[in-house]
C-alpha cells in the first residue's frame, strides 16, 4: 500500500490485508466488550506507553539516534499541564483553560526536543545513548530537588482533563478513545513518513552519514527535524499520560521509567511503528499479572530479565522473532510445495523486506 | 610548560591569573567586604574541599569507565551497578572479618572478576555491535539493582573506617582571626582527605600504568588501532579482559571508598552512573587525564552548586556539559 495510493483515491478495500482489518475492528470494538479495567488501565495505557516509545522507534529505528529522553520530553508537557493549568496541591497551577494549556505544554515539549536534538546530534552513535541518558537523569534530579516551579519530591496531583462536548474525557471509554485516535493518528504519521522524501534521506542518514552528506544533504538539519517530530509524538503523549495518571512527580520521570520504554521499544521491535505497540500491550500485561505469578517487588528483575533475553537472542524484538518464525513457516510449506527443488531465498525475501 | 606558555600566552595569563586568585582566596583572611558579598570563608573552603574530595571519588568511579570505553568502544552502563556491588560486597566482608583493608581489597578483586565475567560472557559475543552492548548493559543494571535491592533492602549502610582515618584534621589554613587576634585553623574529616589522596595516588598509578609499562603500552596501542595491535600478534582478547577488569575492578573499590565517605544505599548506582557519564563526557571519552579533568569541573560544580544555589545544582553540572558539547563535542581533553 503506497501512500500516494492513499491520495489519488485508487485504495481498494481488497488491498488492505486481513489482519489489519481485523485490528482496526478489534480495536474500535474492544470497550464494547471489555470491562473498564482493562479499556483504562490496559488499553488506554498500553497505547499512551506505546506512543511514548513510538518517538524512539522512530528516532532510533529510521534515524539511528537512540534517545533515552523521550520520556523527559513527554515529562516536561505533563508537567507544564500541572503548572499552567490547574492541579490541587497549591503550588503554581495557573488557571489557564485547555486550549491555552495543551498548545503550550506540547510547544514547550517540542522545544525541549529540539534543544536535546541540537545538543546531541553533533556527536553521534554511543554518544547520544550518554547525552539523553544524562540529560533525563539530570532532569529527574532538578524536578526533584526544585520545589519553585516543580514542587519536588511530592510533585503535582488532581490535574483533570477537561470536559467538552458534554464528555469527561477522563471516563475509561472516551479516554480510551482519545488515546486510540492519537496512537493511530501518530501510528499512520510515522509511516507515512517514513516512506515520505524526509524519511527516505533520514533512514539513508542513518545508514551512511558520510556519502549523505557528500550527496549535498544537510545531516545535522534532518536529524534536529527527527527530533522535532519525535517532540510532537511524545509530548502529546505526556499530556494524555498526566490525564490518565491525575498526577505527576519526579517518580513520573525516573531513569527506570525512561529504562522502560526504551525497554517496551526494543522488545517490540525498532524496525517498524507497530514494534513500540506490541512490546507496551505486553509490558503493561505484565506489569499487571506478573503479580501473579511472582512477588511484586521482583517486578524489575522479571522486565530486566525479558529484556536481556530479548536483546540477547532476537535483536529485532518480538517482531524480529514474529518474522523469523513466519518465514520458517513459509519456507517449510515451500519446501513441502516444491519437493525435489532447492528452496532457496525464501528467508532471505522476507528479511529484505523487514530491513526497508 | 614552557612550550604552552609559548604557544598560548593568553591562556597561561588566565590559568596564572586564576590559581592567584584562588590562592589568595584559600590562604588569605578575608575582608569584611567578602565575606559580605559571598558568605563566610569557611563555608568556602569546606565547599572546596567537599569539591575536591567529591571530584576524587568520581574520578575513581569514571576512570574505569572511560579506560574501558578508550579500549573497547564499549560503553558499560551497568558501572554504577558495579560501583554498588563492590560497596556491599566490602561491607559484608568487612563486617564478616572486622577489617576495613580487608573489605576494600576482595571488593576489588570480586568486581574485576565480574568484569571479567561480563566481559567473557557477554561483550565478547556481540563485538562491534555498539548498541546491543550498550542494551544488554542497561538490562544488567535492571536486573542488578532489583538483586541488590533483594538481598541488601532498602537500608542505608554506613561503614566503619580504621580507626586512624577517624576524626577532624586541623588545616594549615585560617578562617577568621579572633577579636583576640588568634586565628582560628579550618578543621577536615581525615577520611575524605584520604579519599583525595587515594584518588590522587590511583590517578599517578594508572598513568605509569598506561605510559611506563608494557602492557599500558598495548592499551594505548589498543585505543588508537586495535586491528593494527592484533595483527602485531598482541593477546587482544586477554588484554581486553584484563582492561575490563582494572576499570571494573576501580568500580568497586572506589564502593567501598565512596561508601565509607558518604554512604551506600539503593539509587546510588544511578547517581554513580550519571556521575562517571558527565565526567567522561565533559573530560573526553576514553581519556583519564580527561577524567580527571571532568571530574574536577563536576565535583566543585556540583558541591558549589549545593551550597551556594541549592535547587538549581543539578542545572550548573548540566550547563558544563552542555556548553563542552557545543564548543568541544568530543570533550575536553577527547580526541577523534
Amino acid at each position: 500500500m503506497d501512500a500516494r495510493q492513499l491520495f489519488s483515491g485508487n485504495l481498494s478495500l481488497a488491498d488492505v490485508h486481513p489482519g489489519v482489518a481485523l485490528t482496526v475492528v478489534f480495536l474500535l470494538a474492544y470497550p464494547g466488550f471489555a470491562s473498564d479495567f482493562f479499556v483504562f488501565q490496559i488499553g488506554a495505557y498500553s497505547l499512551i506507553l506505546g506512543t511514548i516509545s513510538l518517538s524512539l522507534m522512530m528516532l532510533a529505528g529510521y534515524g539511528g539516534m537512540v534517545s533515552l529522553a523521550q520520556l523527559t520530553i513527554a515529562g516536561i508537557a505533563g508537567y507544564l499541564v500541572a503548572i499552567l493549568g490547574d492541579n490541587s496541591v497549591g503550588v503554581m497551577g495557573l488557571g489557564w483553560p485547555w486550549w491555552l494549556t495543551v498548545p503550550a505544554a506540547l510547544l514547550a515539549a517540542v522545544l525541549f526536543s529540539t534543544f536535546i536534538g541540537a545538543i546531541s546530534v553533533r556527536t553521534d552513535g554511543i554518544y547520544m545513548i550518554m547525552i539523553t541518558l544524562a540529560i533525563a537523569v539530570a532532569f529527574f534530579y532538578f524536578v526533584r530537588q526544585n520545589y519553585v516551579l516543580f514542587n519536588g519530591f511530592t510533585g503535582f496531583a488532581g490535574i483533570e482533563p477537561p470536559t467538552l462536548f458534554g464528555i469527561y474525557w477522563r471516563d475509561p471509554v472516551p479516554f480510551y478513545y482519545l488515546s486510540l485516535f492519537v496512537a493511530a493518528g501518530f501510528f499512520w504519521a510515522v509511516r507515512y513518513a517514513a516512506r515520505s522524501t524526509y524519511g527516505l534521506s533520514l533512514q539513508a542518514i542513518r545508514d551512511n552519514p558520510r556519502r549523505m552528506r557528500a550527496l549535498g544533504y544537510d545531516v545535522t538539519l534532518h536529524r534536529i527535524v527527527a527530533h522535532i517530530l519525535a517532540g510532537v509524538i511524545a509530548g502529546t503523549a505526556g499530556i494524555l499520560l498526566v490525564w490518565f495518571n491525575g498526577r505527576i512527580s519526579p517518580g513520573s520521570v525516573g531513569i527506570d521509567v525512561a529504562i522502560d520504554i526504551l525497554v517496551i521499544a526494543v522488545v517490540g521491535g525498532l524496525r517498524h511503528p507497530i514494534g513500540p505497540f506490541l512490546g507496551a500491550i505486553v509490558f503493561v500485561l505484565l506489569e499487571n499479572f506478573a503479580i501473579d505469578l511472582i512477588d511484586r517487588e521482583r517486578f524489575n528483575t522479571v522486565i530486566g530479565v525479558a529484556f536481556l533475553l530479548v536483546v540477547l537472542f532476537s535483536p529485532d524484538g518480538l517482531l524480529g522473532l514474529f518474522n523469523r518464525i513466519r518465514s520458517q513457516v513459509q519456507l517449510g510449506r515451500r519446501t513441502r510445495l516444491e519437493a525435489g527443488r532447492p528452496a532457496t531465498g525464501g528467508r532471505n525475501v522476507v528479511g529484505s523486506i523487514e530491513q526497508n | 610548560m614552557r612550550q604552552f606558555v609559548e604557544r598560548h600566552t593568553f591562556w597561561a595569563i588566565v590559568i596564572f591569573l586564576a590559581v592567584a586568585v584562588l590562592a589568595w582566596l584559600i590562604f588569605a583572611v578575608w575582608p569584611d567586604w567578602l565575606e559580605a558579598a559571598i558568605g563566610r570563608k569557611k563555608t568556602f573552603i569546606n565547599t572546596l574541599l567537599n569539591g575536591v574530595t567529591l571530584a576524587g571519588l568520581y574520578f575513581l568511579v569514571a576512570s574505569g569507565f572511560t579506560l574501558v570505553f578508550g579500549l573497547m568502544r564499549n560503553v558499560n552502563l551497568a558501572h554504577g551497578s558495579l560501583y554498588l556491588l563492590g560497596g556491599y560486597l566490602g561491607y559484608e566482608v568487612a563486617e564478616a572479618s572486622g577489617s576495613w583493608f580487608f573489605g576494600l581489597a576482595v571488593a576489588f578483586l570480586a568486581i574485576a572478576g565480574a568484569g571479567v565475567l561480563m566481559q567473557v560472557l557477554i561483550f565478547r559475543r556481540m563485538e562491534g555491535d555498539d548498541l546491543r552492548q550498550t542494551l544488554v548493559t542497561i538490562a544488567i543494571s535492571i536486573i542488578a539493582a532489583d538483586i541488590m535491592l533483594a538481598i541488601w533492602t532498602g537500608t542505608t549502610y554506613q561503614f566503619a573506617p580504621p580507626e586512624w582515618l577517624f576524626g577532624a584534621a586541623t588545616l594549615p589554613v585560617v578562617s577568621v582571626l579572633k577579636s583576640s587576634g588568634d586565628p582560628v585553623f579550618i578543621k577536615y574529616p581525615v577520611y575524605r582527605l584520604a579519599v583525595l589522596g587515594t584518588a590522587v595516588a590511583v590517578g599517578i598509578a594508572l598513568w605509569l600504568f598506561l605510559n611506563r609499562t608494557r602492557v599500558g603500552m598495548m592499551v594505548r596501542a589498543g585505543v588508537n588501532d586495535r586491528h593494527m595491535l592484533s595483527a602485531t600478534g598482541i593477546n587482544v582478547p586477554l588484554l581486553f579482559a584484563t582492561v575490563f577488569a582494572i576499570g571494573a575492578g576501580l568500580a568497586g573499590f572506589a564502593g567501598v571508598v565512596g561508601g565509607t565517605a558518604l554512604s551506600i544505599a539503593p539509587g546510588e548506582d544511578v547517581r554513580y552512573l550519571l556521575a562517571s557519564l558527565i565526567v567522561v563526557i565533559v573530560g573526553g571519552l576514553g581519556s583519564v587525564p580527561g577524567a580527571a579533568i571532568g571530574a574536577l569541573l563536576i565535583g566543585l560544580a556540583e558541591q558549589f552548586g549545593l551550597a551556594y544555589f541549592p535547587t538549581y545544582g543539578v542545572v550548573l553540572t548540566f550547563l558544563i556539559m552542555v556548553v563542552v558539547l557545543a564548543v568541544r563535542p568530543q570533550g575536553i581533553m577527547g580526541t577523534r
